[in-house]
Order: C-alpha cells, then sequence, then structure tokens
C-alpha cells in the first residue's frame, strides 16, 4: 500500500504523520495521532461514533480518508474542552446523557454541529438531527435534553 | 452528604473521562509489539471443509502465521462450553454438539471462524484472509425455527435437532382446567430473533508472556472472572492462576459480553502459541455475524378462564432456536428464565410449559437484554389482551380481576414472590398515561385520517438468579453469589472492590453512594473498582440486572463488617465498650464520654496500630461473599399509545409511560436512564428490528442498511415513574432495573399496535409494509 505523508491542524496543533494512502481519517487519529476518544462503531458510516469537526463541520471519521484531510482543521472531542469542560460536555453530563460511553464523543460532537448551525431548538429538530447517530443504550431521551440544554448553554455563552 | 446519599440524584463519576474521550475501551489499547489478527469465517451455513488452503495467505508480506480449527484440536484444547444442564421430559440430559473454537471439518453457520490470521498489520491480516480459500461440500441449511425439527440431521449426536424437550407445570391440572373452561383463548405466536448491536464491536488482545507463562486478555466482557473460569476449566488455555482477565471500558454488552467467544480464545491460544501480543477488534458485520443473538422463539399458547374471565390455567408450548451451538448460557434462558415467568402478575391455578429447543444453521442465540422474561411476557401480555377481547371485558379490568394481590405468593411454575403492589403500579400508569381521555386523542387523531390506539402492558421480572444451590439444582454450572470487598485506604479514601461489572450501569456511582452512605465517607473518596481478575478475588459479573441486589447487597455486608471492626478500635481509643459506642455519618461517638472519632482517624489507627485493642488484627479492609435467599421481583405497569397513518402505515409512538417498582433507588437518575434504554431496545423489537436469515441460512440483515436500528426520530421522550415495594430478603430492599424497559414494553407496543388496526393477532416487528397491509384490510 502506497503511504502518503499529510500534515494537519489537529485540536490547534499542527501534526505530520504518514500512513497508508487508503487510511481512513479515524484510522489516523486513532492509530496515528493516538487519539482514541474518536470511536469506531460500524464499518457503513452509520453509527456516527467517529463524528468529528472538519473545518468547523461535523464529519464521520471513517468517511474521510486521511489524504483528504490534508491542510484543514479537525477539532475531537478531545479538543473541544481544553482547561473547562465545553458546555456540550458539561450538558451531557448534568442530564445523564451517556451510559457506557461509546457513542458519547459522536454524539457531543454532533449537538455541537447542530447547535452552530442553529438546529438545536427543539426537540424535533435534536432528534431529527440525530439521525445518522446511533446509541444502544440511553434510549436517546436524556441525549435529546442534554444536547438542548448544552445548546441554550452555548447560545447564552454560559459555560463557554 | 445529604446530596450524596442513597436516593439522591449524584452525577456520574464515570463521566469525567467518557465526556472527555478519555474513556479506556479495549480496542484504544495498544502493547507494544503487537500482531493483528483477522478471521477467516465461513461464507456459507452447513457445510464440510473438504479443504483449507492456506497457501496465497501464508506467502503474504507481513503475515506471521495461519492458524486453523484443526491446529487448535491438535494442541489439545477444549470446546467451548455450554454451562448450563437441561434436562428433558423423559430426564435425559439435553443433547448437545460440540462447538469447537474454529471449525475443523464442517461450518454450521455462516460467519463461523475456520482460521486466524497473524500479522503485522490488521490490513495485511484483513487482506491475507480473503486468499484462504476454502473448498466447501455445501448441504442444505434450515434457519427457521419451526422447521428445524423435520429437517435432516445437523450433528449425529442430536437427533431430530432437538437439544432438549423441556417442561414444567403440572400438565394434568392445566389440562383439566382447559377442558372445563368457559373459555378459552388460542394464540400462535412469534418473538423475533435479534442482533444485540452493543455499539462498541467486540474485541481482544491477548498478551502471553513467555518468560513467566503468564497470560494476559484485555477483553470486552461483562464478567472476566467467568471468562477465567470457562477458559481454564473447560478450554484448559491456561491455569486459573497464570490467565488475568481485565474487561476495561465495555461500551455496552445486554448480554452480547457474557459468553466466551471462539474469537478470544482463538486469540489467546495463538499468543501462547506464536509468544507474542494480538489483537483483534471486530468489524460491525463480524458483529452481525457472530455475536450471540437473542429471543427467536414460536409459540402457541392457550389460555382457560371462567365465565368472569378469571384466569383457570395457561398452555404453552414453544420452540426455541439455539442457533448451530449451545451458546455459554443458552439453554437457560427459553427454560428457567422463560418458563418460570409464565405466571407474570396473575393468579393462574395451573400452568404448563413445554420448550423444545432446536438447533438451525444460524447463529447461536443466547441471553438478550431481558433474556426469556420479554419472552414470556410477550406471550402472557398478548394473550391476555386478546382474552380481554373475547371475553367482552377491557384490557385494564381483566388484569385487576387477575392480579396477585397477597404476598409472599407462590407460582405454579417453581417461583416464590415475595412483595410487589400491582394494582398500585396498575393505577399510577393508568394516571400518567391519561387512560381514560383516550378517546378524545383517538376522534382527534381520526379527524386527521389517523389511527390511533393505546395498550397495555404488565410485567414482572426475575432478577439476580438465585440461591446458588437452587441454580445448581437446576443445571447451573456456576454460583451465583457475588462477592466485594472495601478496604479503607490509611489516609482514609475507600477503594472498592465488586465482582460486577459495569459498561453502561454508573455503578462507580451506584456503588460510591451506597457504600459512601454506609461508611459516611465522601463519594468523591471512593474509587470502585472492576473489571480486571488480578484486583479483586472473584466476581461472577453483570447480567440478568443482578448487580445492585446481588452485587450492592455484598458490599453493604462488607461494609457492615468495617463498621464493626470499626468500632472496637474506636471503643479502644475512647476508653470504652463497642457496645457503648454509636456510629453515624461517618463518626463514632461514645454515649457516655460524647467523645468521638471519624472514620478516617479509625482506619489511620488501624493501619498505624500504635495504640489498638489487644488481639484484633490491624488494617480496615473487610469482604464479604453474598448469596441471595431468592430471586427479587421487580414489577411494572406500561402504557403505549400509537397512532397509524393508514396510508403509509408508519407507526409512531405517540407516548409511552411506565410506572415500575425496582424496590428501593439508590440513585433515580441513573434507574430512569435504565427504563429509558430498555424501553428503547423493546419499542426497537416491536416496531423496527428483526433478523433474517434466508431459507440457505444467509443473513440477510448484515449491516445498519438491513437491520433498523431504533434512531432518535423513531422514539419519543418517556413517561417514566417509580413505585417502591422494598424488598424484603436483601440488606438493601433493591430488585433491579436494568432490563424491565426491554421486558414490558414490546407486548405494550403490539397490544397498541392491535387496538389501532382492529385485529386480533399481529407479529413484531410492525414495519410499514405489515402495518398498511393490515389497515388496508380492515
Amino acid at each position: 500500500m502506497r503511504r502518503v505523508s499529510i500534515q494537519l491542524q489537529v485540536n490547534n496543533k499542527s501534526v505530520k504523520a504518514v500512513c497508508p494512502a487508503n487510511a481512513t481519517l479515524a484510522t489516523l487519529l486513532r492509530e496515528h495521532l493516538g487519539l482514541t476518544g474518536t470511536h469506531v462503531g460500524c464499518d457503513t458510516s452509520q453509527c456516527g461514533a467517529c463524528v468529528v469537526h472538519l473545518n468547523g463541520v461535523s464529519v464521520k471519521a471513517c468517511t474521510v480518508l486521511a489524504a483528504q484531510a490534508n491542510g484543514p482543521e479537525v477539532v475531537t472531542i478531545e479538543g473541544i474542552g481544553s482547561d473547562k469542560l465545553h458546555p456540550m460536555q458539561q450538558a451531557f453530563r448534568e442530564h445523564h446523557g451517556l451510559q457506557c460511553g461509546f457513542c458519547t464523543p459522536g454524539m457531543i460532537m454532533s449537538g455541537i454541529d447542530m447547535a452552530n448551525r442553529g438546529q438545536a431548538t427543539t426537540e424535533a429538530e435534536v432528534r431529527k438531527g440525530l439521525e445518522g447517530n446511533i446509541c444502544r443504550c440511553t434510549g436517546y431521551h436524556n441525549i435529546v435534553q442534554s444536547i438542548l440544554a448544552g445548546a441554550g448553554k452555548m447560545q447564552s455563552g454560559e459555560g463557554a | 452528604m445529604a446530596d450524596q446519599s442513597i436516593g439522591q440524584r449524584v452525577l456520574r463519576k464515570e463521566d469525567a473521562r467518557f465526556i472527555a474521550g478519555k474513556g479506556r475501551y479495549t480496542d484504544d489499547i495498544n502493547l507494544r509489539g503487537q500482531a493483528y489478527a483477522c478471521f477467516v469465517r465461513s461464507t456459507v451455513a452447513r457445510a464440510g471443509i473438504a479443504s483449507l488452503d492456506l497457501t496465497a495467505a501464508e506467502s503474504v508480506e507481513g503475515v506471521i502465521a495461519v492458524l486453523t480449527g484443526r491446529q487448535i484440536a491438535e494442541d489439545g484444547l477444549g470446546t467451548l462450553p455450554c454451562g448450563w444442564m437441561i434436562h428433558s421430559k423423559d430426564g435425559n440430559p439435553m443433547k448437545q454438539p460440540a462447538h469447537p473454537v474454529m471449525a475443523a471439518d464442517s461450518v454450521n453457520y455462516l460467519g463461523e471462524p475456520i482460521a486466524l490470521v497473524v500479522a503485522e498489520t490488521y490490513q495485511i491480516a484483513r487482506d491475507a484472509a480473503d486468499l484462504v480459500v476454502v473448498d466447501y461440500d455445501e448441504k442444505q441449511a434450515v434457519s427457521d425455527v419451526t422447521l428445524a425439527q423435520a429437517h435432516d440431521q445437523l450433528y449425529e449426536e442430536v437427533p431430530r435437532n432437538t437439544v432438549y424437550e423441556w417442561e414444567l407445570g403440572d400438565r394434568e391440572a392445566t389440562m383439566a382446567a382447559i377442558e372445563g373452561a368457559h373459555h378459552v383463548t388460542r394464540i400462535k405466536i412469534r418473538n423475533n430473533r435479534l442482533i444485540p448491536n452493543a455499539i462498541e464491536p467486540r474485541a481482544a488482545i491477548a498478551d502471553f508472556n513467555p518468560a513467566t507463562e503468564d497470560l494476559t486478555l484485555y477483553v470486552t466482557s461483562q464478567n472476566p472472572h467467568l471468562v477465567r473460569l470457562i477458559l481454564t476449566a473447560f478450554i484448559q488455555l491456561a491455569p486459573e492462576h497464570k490467565l488475568r482477565v481485565v474487561a476495561p471500558d465495555v461500551g455496552g454488552g445486554f448480554g452480547s459480553k457474557i459468553f466466551v467467544y471462539s474469537e478470544e480464545t482463538a486469540l489467546s491460544w495463538a499468543s501462547r502459541r506464536l509468544g507474542m501480543a494480538i489483537k483483534w477488534t471486530a468489524e460491525r458485520s463480524e458483529s452481525f455475524l457472530a455475536d450471540a443473538h437473542g429471543r427467536d422463539h414460536y409459540t402457541e399458547a392457550a389460555l382457560a378462564m371462567d365465565d368472569e374471565g378469571h384466569f383457570l390455567g395457561l398452555h404453552v408450548k414453544t420452540q426455541a432456536n439455539m442457533g448451530a451451538y449451545l451458546s455459554t448460557f443458552a439453554s437457560s434462558v427459553p427454560t428457567y428464565l422463560y418458563g418460570t415467568l409464565l405466571a407474570g402478575q396473575y393468579k393462574t391455578p395451573a400452568i404448563y410449559v413445554e420448550v423444545d429447543a432446536v438447533l438451525t444453521n444460524t447463529a447461536p442465540v443466547d441471553a438478550y437484554r431481558g433474556a426469556g422474561r420479554p419472552e414470556a411476557t410477550y406471550v402472557l401480555e398478548r394473550i391476555v389482551d386478546v382474552a380481554a377481547g373475547e371475553m367482552n371485558l377491557s384490557p385494564v379490568e381483566i388484569r385487576r380481576r387477575n392480579f396477585i394481590t397477597n404476598f409472599p405468593y407462590a407460582t405454579p411454575v417453581a417461583l416464590e414472590y415475595d412483595t410487589g403492589d400491582y394494582v398500585q403500579t396498575l393505577d399510577r400508569v393508568l394516571e400518567l398515561a391519561e387512560w381514560s381521555s383516550f378517546e378524545a386523542r383517538k376522534a382527534e387523531s381520526e379527524s386527521r385520517g389517523k389511527l390511533r390506539g393505546i395498550g397495555l402492558s404488565c410485567y414482572i421480572e426475575a432478577c439476580g438468579l438465585a440461591p446458588s444451590q437452587v441454580a445448581g439444582a437446576l443445571g447451573a454450572g456456576v454460583g451465583l453469589w457475588e462477592s466485594g470487598e472495601i478496604r479503607f485506604n490509611p489516609t482514609g479514601s475507600v477503594t472498592v472492590l465488586t465482582g460486577t461489572h459495569s459498561h453502561g450501569q454508573g455503578h462507580e456511582t451506584t456503588f460510591a453512594q451506597l457504600v459512601s452512605d454506609r461508611l459516611g465517607v465522601p463519594i468523591n473518596d471512593i474509587e470502585v473498582v472492576h473489571g480486571d481478575t488480578s484486583r479483586l478475588d472473584f466476581g461472577l459479573g453483570t447480567y440478568g440486572s443482578r448487580s445492585i441486589a446481588v452485587g450492592g447487597s455484598a458490599l453493604a455486608t462488607a461494609s457492615d463488617k468495617i463498621v464493626e471492626k470499626g468500632r472496637k478500635i474506636a471503643a479502644h481509643l475512647m476508653d470504652t465498650s463497642p457496645e457503648e459506642v454509636d456510629f453515624e455519618g461517618g463518626v463514632y461517638t461514645a454515649r457516655q464520654s460524647n467523645l468521638n472519632k471519624t472514620i478516617q482517624e479509625i482506619a489511620f489507627a488501624a493501619y498505624v496500630p500504635h495504640n489498638y485493642p489487644e488481639g484484633l488484627e490491624p488494617g480496615l479492609a473487610e469482604k464479604a461473599f453474598y448469596d441471595p435467599d431468592n430471586f427479587t421481583f421487580p414489577a411494572g405497569a406500561y402504557v403505549c399509545e400509537v397512532e397509524i397513518d393508514p396510508q403509509t402505515g408508519v407507526v409512531t409512538i405517540a407516548r409511552f409511560s411506565a410506572v415500575d417498582d425496582f424496590g428501593n433507588i439508590i440513585n433515580p437518575m441513573i434507574v430512569e436512564g435504565q427504563v429509558h434504554g430498555g424501553l428503547a431496545q423493546g419499542i426497537g423489537q416491536a416496531l423496527l428490528e428483526n433478523c433474517v436469515y434466508d431459507s440457505n441460512g444467509q443473513l440477510v440483515t448484515g449491516s445498519y442498511f438491513d437491520y433498523c436500528m431504533p434512531r432518535a426520530d423513531d422514539l419519543p421522550s418517556f413517561q417514566v415513574d417509580l413505585e417502591v415495594t422494598p424488598c424484603t430478603h436483601n440488606p438493601l430492599g433493591v430488585k433491579g432495573c436494568g432490563e424491565a424497559g426491554a421486558i414490558g414494553s414490546p407486548p405494550a407496543v403490539i397490544n397498541a399496535v392491535a387496538n389501532a388496526l382492529g385485529v386480533r393477532d399481529f407479529d413484531m416487528p410492525a414495519t410499514p409494509e405489515k402495518v398498511w397491509r393490515a389497515a388496508a384490510g380492515s
């Protein structure tokens, strides 16, 4: 397999890596950069456990080739709350929006993206927005509450 | 302290790492120099293996070894055991085929492991696995549970492909009740096959150390000690004291991570054989193919009633699909976890249940959230609803007439319920669901061209399978107690070790709350440790909603021992007798002098015993093994309201209300979360999820494109509430809450769908096509 060298910004740090040309962004993050907060839960781009932000927009890291991410800015779950928790992280904790924690990074990253797009204002909107994220533990009830609350906090600047 | 005590909504300690992406799941662990494994899996459901050609795979650069089932057999490894012996009606022990770690001569389900490729990278292993050539001698497979007994024999040792023909209850009394009844309601019903789909795929890393001959296995398990026991006692992989099993953060289990599978067994063997660490992580496709599936029953049932709708007798005859081999606890699921639950909340005087467990060319079927109890509840709560219709009684009234109201109550199917208040639970849910104003909502739906239906389900659950002696008499291969240990550290913090395992349940918080409440130590000074056989003596893990009732009770007992030992030390330091010392809120007080000592001071004194009671051992650490006297019996009542678009057949859950009685509650926030999750899985089964094999045993639903997982917009927000009748036989009065939602909800949904459509029978899942057809026909 041909190897490619990649340079990109991950969580505000400039990083370089050499990886196989067919490596996904998820593989790059997990295997080459040791950022294991981005999880892989399926092989068909359905579960959303691997959602990260690429140039500020949520993408499934299993669906983007590492080579495609050459240059841009990637933010993962490890990069959203520097000194203190991001308001969306806080909301997930306060509203019991997670159980086993495996889908959680993807849920939080999707939630932030929805809030950034102003599409986390009603329960129906959040439920629709979570179309690409599967959780098997929570029944989504508390995830929806968390995202609504987190988006509210982001809006008001609280905890940011 | 008050905000951390039992009954408070304490935020979870474990969340700190999970929300930051700092959980440590098996696939997050990488060992220096590890190799990677990929399994070669059967592409057909039933075949002899005529030949296996490894040449091309072995010649790939970077491949370290290609190992086969035959080599495992030659190395003298055992086969994968089923840990529960069931006897048939005729007294004969169940018949089971040997379950090889990897297939050697024949394959019996799609995805069965045949060979293991070990390579320098996963990519190389995966590419090389594709080059292994298997020459299959294909035979006609069978996948449908109702066709298995008439199909040609899959294994020489299992005639009629029937593992056992089990029975429970009084046949004669039940048949007599049916014969003489005013009315008999009969149903034929399927419980659809499910694939568990924990979002973390199974994974393992086996690390054999040739110098010490120690083997460490990291594995996605709900019960690491059980894995160690089985790998040692049945598979002879390594002596128990040389085997360490670690189940780190585990991303959901729902039963599927209880079992000892081929993959971690083969990987451990390969690690020992090659003398290197090897890692395997399942792709989701492998989870679909090779995780143990759930449910898959076909049942015919008859309920006999008098002219007022009082139940007189219930006869249930079930065929249960076991898949191609008996998984670790498979045999117990359609028997002692199913037949025993068929009394439900009702005082039916005579019950007789027969279960034929059959083998098919499908993945093994074993416990999945609820395990037997959802199947029993589905049969019972469907037939009760159909009976209500036939007797011209409302679903509420027929249940009220038959509720058990006096406790303890011995059922005709071997259980003794200790406590409950089914009338109160029902009343509460009817209020929560606004049952009485349903007709108005129905009229409103109809004005928009929609159908609306309401469904009720009253379930009983049995948790914390016990006591060990009884379980043993019924065929269990293990004890069913739990262990707990509490260690005060000299500086006053507390390490709590539990034999249960948390993979989403929040034990690190709930158990800390429990111990904090008992010992008066702040929660932040308490660390709950689980999931590593090297850190605690033994434990039986988490399944069957047992953790709080059995594991929590062990910790309560250990806490009490700590308090009593501390009392002796405190008495000595305060110059009085232990009988004169009170303990409350973490402080020992001498009744006479009013002197006091904190438990942390006592802990320090116990480790620095300069001034110490004569003859008392130093240290402040206590263990307890708790073997319950009985099961616990959570119960509840659920109401589901659906709206159906007859034009499209789409079913929308308009409202879902649940009232559960789990006994005393440690953390209501966590308990509600468990209910929500269970409800989603039960609603998923009722509306969306369905595992389909075709007649050749090919898996039709092998990805998230074909297997419909519940997503956020398929579900409503839930209305949940709790009723409390404390369990009478454990020190905490707790019952367990993990599975209830998945047990009680499927019949509530289908009763609602049937109500909306005005049909008597309707099988899960209520997909748009089936619903549309039914709506068009009505």
